[in-house]
């Protein structure tokens, strides 16, 4: 079991923070290009399945797979959106995004004055505590790689 | 609370004016060409996804009224209140169906080229509260004919799987082998609707659980 990436999103699709940990295969595009095809991704996946649900969603998307990751994603409703690629056998993350969202980017981004809202997240510390964050989840043990 | 209404009444007890005031607590917005509602959230009516269904028990023409007029033009004027509005889910229509099979199809796409791991397929399982939606390709769609066969179902559903390439073996054996199937095309086959495909749905459905929607 592993975290692969980290990407937030705001709500106008501006990537404000990627970081990686055990990421095998690169998407063969410039960073840039990438955070546009997640976040372009994503937003059809969003009308997707407002389109193709039968009933009323509460949550909505939350999460999916392939046969070899599994992408989990969190919403707020101030359009901040977290999202986590992980290996399959990680059960749903909801919690630890919503923990990611409140305890890290509300507590060093949100509460620090001198970060400017929308723009990529410039703080050492908020990239500190969230490494140590994600090293210390029970399912990130890197495999013999 | 919203003032519905105005009575005046004289020394005498008796009523001098009235004026009922008729106003929508919801705010309707035209989107991909049905009214649907933008705002309020009451009395079971969501936000984001109902639309207007029907007006006085008349079922609507998509933006327009049965007479042929503008929904929400007909909902300006204050003389056609009160009036009752049914809402709910739209029904897809078979342009959008089209359309979201091949959204799907890069949507799985780019699953698998954003994917942080080699060799992974697209996407299989996509996850929400209300569905879950399994998505089996083929052999052969890496390949030549490219086939995916996508089931929606209820989130606890299990043994998908199995359901879906159950769906595939019919699909060779009813569609493939019929001499008047051009490949890639629509399947019109009588047999492979109503007789297999549906005792396979219904084989799958004996078990307490209920497949809701099957494109």
């Amino acid at each position: 079991m592993t975290v692969h990436n980290l990407y937030i999103f705001d709500r106008n699709g501006s990537c404000l923070h990627y970081s990686e940990w055990n990421r095998k295969k690169q998407a063969g595009i410039s960073k840039e290009e990438e955070f546009k095809l997640m976040y372009g991704m994503l937003f059809s996946i969003r009308s997707f399945i407002s389109k193709m649900s039968p009933l009323d969603m509460k949550d909505g998307f939350l999460a999916f797979q392939t046969s070899r990751y599994k992408l989990h994603y969190y919403e707020t409703p101030t359009g901040i959106k977290l999202v986590m690629n992980t290996d399959l056998g990680v059960p749903n993350c909801r919690d630890t995004l919503q923990q990611i969202y409140s305890t890290l980017y509300v507590e060093y981004i949100v509460k620090n004055p001198l970060c400017v809202l929308g723009e990529s997240l410039q703080s050492d510390l908020f990239h500190s505590k969230l490494d140590s964050f994600i090293r210390a989840l029970p399912f990130f043990s890197v495999r013999a790689a | 609370m919203a003032i519905c209404s105005v009575f005046v009444v004289n020394k005498a007890g008796g009523l001098i004016y009235q004026y009922d005031i008729f106003r929508l607590d919801i705010v309707l917005k035209i989107h991909d060409e049905k009214v649907v509602v933008s705002f309020g959230q009451r009395d079971g009516v969501r936000e984001m996804g109902h639309a207007v269904l029907s007006i006085n028990g008349v079922d609507v023409n998509v933006k327009y009224t049965a007479e042929g007029k503008e929904i929400l033009e007909y909902l300006r004027d204050p003389a056609n209140y009160p009036v009752s509005i049914r809402f709910g889910r739209p029904r897809l229509t078979s342009n959008e169906k089209l359309m979201l099979a091949s959204m799907f199809h890069s949507l799985f796409a780019i699953g698998s080229q954003l994917s942080p791991e080699v060799g992974s397929s697209g996407i299989e399982m996509l996850e929400t509260d209300m569905f879950k939606l399994h998505c089996c390709q083929t052999l052969t769609g890496l390949f030549f004919s490219c086939i995916k066969f996508i089931v929606l179902a209820d989130p606890r559903q299990s043994g998908i799987d199995a359901l879906l390439r159950k769906i595939y073996e019919i699909y060779s054996d009813f569609a493939l082998k019929n001499p008047f199937y051009s490949l890639e095309m629509p399947i019109r086959c009588v047999l492979f609707f109503s007789y297999n495909f549906v005792i396979c749905l219904q084989l799958k459905m004996h078990n307490t659980c209920s497949l809701k929607h099957v494109y």
